[in-house]
């Protein structure tokens, strides 16, 4: 955190003098360990057993929140009779699909309830029942049915989980993590004794955590933690996601994403969201929250279509795209390796950089029609077809690429109006202090004035696929000299507005279903409540309290902690006085306090729903969690993710040992790309790729290095791509301190410098020890210092929730000296001689299964003796 | 005008190095060149004529107070250097065209429009901060924001950093400041932390610095000499010895003159 968010920083540190303890967990010893009181190394793509280990002990010794778990999580909830969990088939839960390659999740569903929708996530990708198939809406309320508030029953969700976690004993974390036991229970007991009524913690997480074929699943675990210790929802707690850069909150909010939305609901799917009453009726609850989802999804509409959407013509719904499969970054680019795309759009981002598999990404480019590209710089994407490794060695010559390349100057913060969303949902508003320079704009002035242009070329068509394009509204007012769209207009419109009036409304509660208001984001309604920029006010810290509401706007309602109803006891009194933050006020007869109360504002503590309620009705006086369906935090997750309802320790796509705790090696449903030009090494044990690789971000350059490493003060800091490597390690392949290396994978070759540290220990698992090598990501081929592209060595391989790349942990193999004069990659021929009788297990479910995997179940049962730890190889 | 000064307190440093960018953006300082040391994260190696600001990385062999590294006896120092503006300065004393002066602030400046080039100050700082550019040959160094200062703007290394490492503030205060923060630390086991330079009683040699730091180790750990002396403090006492030495040499070339025209006339 304090490599990648200095300025995030500054508050652990003020914690830190206010005696805060501050654990860092990471296979390196960064910035952030320099002052942390307890730096924990750990193997790299292992976190799940390491904090599968956590739970484990808050259970074993009874160290969790009771009152809290029994009455706001998921924990007495009865599991379905069918339901099978890891440890009962080796690493895999009931209803795997294997002809499909994905699970169905009817056995993980409650106990007498049918379909429970998920409070977020991709319903629509695999269309089935409770995760946005055509299922019923369930209206009944679940607290009702099946539970065990003793939490003994073997079928309540507590048991299975207490079951599921058994084996992740501090002896297992050690084996697996490389993490001594005493080191791992320091860690266990300072979380446990620092969580209750009157204490709270916090973790907070980022890409190490994300970028895995597990990644959902790593966050999940962390969420399980928590609400064992009763930790979210209350000041001080919680999971705070670190984003990559400013505003990436903000760009799954209103998202950049193939398959949401704005406010996180779901892109229709062409088989399954034929009109919107069915695709309505496959997103709504019956309970809780999303039994709202009809007015956010029809005010919506009326956002894009204005008065042309009515309800006899499904407010348009028809004229959304449809989903028809995956449609993620990897694919596409796969898909446009193959050909089968013609344009691209790529705006501030660099992904022959800071995605995976470079060359693979930069074969994509050589075989489009035409590619966009909108940046500060010409970027290593904008120059792949005269600078990129390809055209260097010869292999590929600038005048056989036909990709026509249009490149367009960006304007930077300061030359324009907008906001940014940080993650804790917060908006904050940033005025233009100049005119942007020559043909700089803003992002907002081209897609603005893209879409006049193609809204004139369409204009007289009479074919009905040129429809959506006439009927969408597109009336920004403009102002200045370049005729730049008003930011808070845009604004404006997401905040939403009645249709009659054109007056703003002040939140989500006021949209309505019957067509009568327009809102382009309903998380973010109310950020122009009374006409006033929300995001812009700037309330010294000061002159309020110390939560601070008058500073910029937090969706949803400026609620700065979200689910904060769980600050308060059962009867409605804060835990403690020390983490007072929201209460029941019985005189008042509604919820008050420090925040904007995260629950329904009249319902009392005491209520209790009625048989058959529907709707928001269905929300109990104790049900702080009120987008999930029952109210409750979900220890156990019943729909919602795609690779099991409890997070499950899997190794790495490429790992250098087998799966200690299952016969399964890797997350079974995880998404590969079996190409030639995308190949993987052994599931474990490769002996051609003997080290663990993780990749990093310094404090010096930001990401892909676009914005940095064009600047002489920035990069004279971090000049040179190096790989950090221990003396250990440099001693047993002979890297000299400061001299050549080369760091290969079957992906790619890449040269760097060696820089051999301390920070970097081999990790002793048993017998074994594993050595792990650290490669910041931010060089390329354009810029005032340049250097190979660490990304070319990673391969296409994602979680399938979310389609992130797993860059955090693979193998490979380093050698000292430059051997890759004429750099190569798989792209152009085999890198490495092909493996016979390579073992994997499970297949994942990529799109592009060009081989049969073999069966690892199989050869496990013929070699068993693999399960064991290797001996020690030095 | 009160004296103005740093405390840098090095347990909080995260070695961002937004301190030396925030300092050469403001300057509009050249960079050094784009070199890659291979020694820890310093790629700038040390203070001079174009950075006025410098983060040491010191991985060093023993544990931090306090801290289980998970790597048994090894601990990262990290530590935001800076020209410490002594209350003695050396540069001052040895600038024989009056470039260097005294400001208002306290500050120790050059004046570049005055500056000659002649390269006396830089021998004669004992911390090695003072440097001439190559391309011009003039001195160069902090002027602790000397044009910030006069729009009562703190320095900018200051304003940048994030975890208020460096504190700027009336010199009085910063060492009551840093003085409980040390006894802060202390109590929390910390029992290593101590203040380096903050006094004239501490550091004689320098009469005290104006840039004070918090150290939990040897000065020399950090780069800094354990006992910094500003070479004009012991110029009286070489003058003293240097006279002596000509009396001494003309008193023995008197004898030799007239015990040597003695012995000859024997």
């Amino acid at each position: 955190m304090a490599e990648c968010h200095p300025v995030g920083f500054r508050w652990v540190m003020e914690a830190k003098r206010r005696g805060a303890t501050i654990i860092h967990v990471d296979p390196r010893f960064t910035r952030t360990s320099a002052v942390a009181d307890l730096h924990v190394p750990i193997r790299a793509g292992t976190d799940i057993a390491f904090l599968g280990g956590i739970i484990r002990y808050i259970i074993e010794n009874e160290r969790y929140f009771k009152e809290y778990v029994v009455n706001y999580t998921n924990a007495p909830a009865v599991i379905k009779e069918g339901f099978k969990d890891a440890e009962d088939l080796s690493g895999m839960f009931s209803g795997w699909d294997m002809q499909e390659g994905y699970y169905k999740i009817q056995s993980w569903q409650y106990e007498g309830v049918e379909d429970v929708i998920a409070a977020a996530g991709h319903k629509e990708v695999f269309a089935q029942p409770g995760a946005g198939g055509p299922g019923e809406p369930r209206s009944e309320h679940i607290t009702f049915e099946h539970h065990d508030f003793s939490l003994q029953n073997p079928r309540c969700v507590f048991q299975i989980l207490k079951r599921h976690y058994a084996r992740y004993t501090p002896e297992m974390v050690e084996q697996i993590c490389g993490i001594p036991k005493e080191q791992f229970l320091k860690v266990a007991e300072a979380l446990c004794k620092n969580s209750g009524r009157e204490r709270t913690s916090a973790f907070c997480y980022a890409v190490g955590w994300t970028q895995h074929t597990v990644g959902v699943q790593y966050i999940r675990t962390a969420a399980i933690i928590q609400l064992l210790l009763g930790n979210i929802g209350r000041p001080g707690g919680g999971i705070m996601a670190l984003r990559g850069h400013a505003s990436i909150q903000g760009s799954t909010d209103i998202p950049t994403l193939f398959n949401l939305l704005p406010g996180y609901l779901p892109m229709p799917h062409a088989k399954h969201a034929k009109n919107l009453a069915d695709y309505t009726k496959s997103n709504e609850s019956g309970s809780a929250w999303w039994s709202e989802f009809p007015k956010y999804i029809v005010s919506l509409l009326k956002a894009y279509f204005g008065d042309a959407a009515r309800k006899e013509n499904d407010y348009l719904f028809d004229h959304l795209p449809r989903l028809t499969g995956n449609h993620s970054h990897m694919t596409t680019v796969a898909n446009m390796a193959d050909g089968k795309l013609q344009g691209y759009f790529v705006m501030g981002e660099n992904p022959v950089v800071g995605s995976v598999n470079g060359a693979l990404q930069r074969k994509g480019l050589r075989n489009l029609k035409w590619l966009v590209v909108r940046d500060f710089a010409l970027t290593e994407t904008a120059e792949f077809w005269r600078k990129g490794p390809e055209i260097e060695s010869g292999a590929v010559k600038p005048e056989d690429i036909q990709t026509e390349i249009f490149f367009f100057p960006a304007a930077s913060h300061t030359e324009k109006d907008g906001s940014y969303t940080n993650t804790q949902r917060m908006l904050q508003w940033h005025h233009k202090a100049v005119e942007p320079q020559g043909d700089c704009r803003s992002e907002l002035h081209f897609m603005f004035h893209l879409g006049k242009r193609l809204k004139a070329l369409y204009a007289d068509s009479k074919d009905p696929k040129d429809t959506p394009i006439q009927a969408l509204t597109w009336d920004y007012p403009t102002q200045g000299p370049h005729a730049d769209p008003d930011a808070e207009a845009v604004l404006f419109e997401i905040n939403g507005f009645s249709m009659g009036s054109r007056e703003p409304v002040s939140g989500y509660k006021e949209l309505k279903d019957d067509g009568s208001t327009a809102c382009g984001c309903w998380i973010y309604s109310g950020c122009y409540k009374d006409g006033q920029n929300q995001p812009a006010r700037r309330e010294p810290a000061m002159a309020q309290s110390w939560v601070a509401p008058e500073w910029g706007w937090a969706w949803p309602d400026n609620r700065r902690l979200l689910y904060n109803r769980a600050s308060a006891d059962l009867e409605g009194k804060p835990w403690s006085e020390r983490k007072k933050y929201v209460w029941w006020d019985a005189q008042k007869q509604k919820w008050t306090g420090f925040d904007e109360p995260d629950f329904i504002a009249d319902r009392p503590p005491s209520y209790r729903p009625e048989k058959g309620a529907e709707g928001l009705a269905t929300i109990s006086g104790i049900d702080p969690f009120i987008m999930q369906a029952d109210g409750k935090g979900w220890l156990f997750a019943p729909s919602g993710v795609l690779d099991g309802p409890l997070p499950t320790h899997y190794e790495p796509q490429e790992s250098p040992v087998p799966n200690l705790l299952y016969k399964q090696q890797c997350n079974p449903v995880r998404h590969e790309w079996r190409r030639k030009d995308n190949p993987y090494h052994r599931a474990w044990d490769d002996p051609r790729f003997p080290y663990v690789i993780t990749t990093f971000r310094l404090t010096e350059h930001h990401t892909g290095g676009g914005m940095t490493r064009w600047l002489s003060w920035l990069s004279e800091l971090q000049p040179e791509l190096f790989c950090e490597v221990s003396p250990e390690l440099a001693a047993q392949v002979g890297l000299q301190p400061g001299g050549w290396c080369t760091v290969t994978t079957a992906r790619a070759e890449i040269e760097c410098r060696v820089l051999v540290t301390e920070r970097i220990k081999p990790l002793r698992m048993g017998r074994r020890t594993v050595h792990q090598i650290g490669l910041p990501y931010h060089w390329g081929y354009v810029g005032r210092v340049t250097g190979d592209i660490v990304n070319d060595l990673i391969g296409f391989v994602s979680d399938p929730n979310v389609n992130i790349q797993e860059s955090k942990a693979l193998t490979g193999n380093i050698v000292p000296g430059r051997l890759s004069r004429n750099r190569r990659a798989a792209v152009d021929g085999p890198l490495v001689p092909l493996m016979n009788g390579h073992h994997r297990d499970l297949p994942g479910s990529g799109p592009h299964p060009e081989e049969p995997a073999q069966e690892k179940i199989e050869s496990m049962a013929k070699e068993p003796e693999k399960l064991l730890p290797a001996p020690e190889e030095e | 005008m009160g004296d103005k000064g740093f405390f840098t307190d090095t347990t909080v440093c995260i070695g961002c190095k937004a301190c030396e960018v925030a300092c050469k953006e403001w300057n509009q300082l050249p960079d050094d060149g784009f070199h890659f040391t291979g020694m820890s994260y310093d790629n700038t190696g040390h203070l001079g004529a174009s950075t006025w600001r410098h983060v040491a990385f010191v991985e060093r062999p023993a544990p931090l107070q306090q801290q289980d590294s998970g790597l048994g006896n090894f601990s990262w120092l990290l530590h935001s250097d800076v020209c410490k503006h002594c209350e003695r300065a050396g540069c001052l004393e040895a600038c024989p065209t009056g470039a260097i002066v005294r400001t208002e602030f306290g500050s120790v400046y050059v004046q570049p429009d005055v500056c000659n080039g002649c390269g006396y100050c830089v021998s004669a700082c004992p911390f090695g901060v003072i440097d001439r550019r190559a391309d011009d040959g003039r001195a160069w160094k902090c002027t602790l924001c000397y044009d910030r200062l006069k729009d009562d703007q703190t320095p900018a290394c200051a304003k940048a950093c994030p975890t208020s490492s460096i504190q700027f503030g009336d010199l009085a205060e910063l060492r009551e400041r840093a003085q409980e923060r040390v006894e802060k630390l202390h109590e929390g086991g910390v029992t290593d932390a101590y203040l380096y330079g903050e006094s004239a009683a501490s550091q004689p040699g320098t009469a005290g610095l104006h840039a004070f730091f918090l150290l939990v180790d040897k000065p020399e750990v950090y780069n800094l000499p354990p006992d910094p002396v500003v070479p004009t403090a012991k110029s009286k006492e070489a003058w003293r010895s240097m006279g002596l030495a000509g009396l001494g040499l003309a008193a023995l070339a008197v004898g030799a003159a007239l015990f040597g025209r003695a012995g000859g006339g024997a």
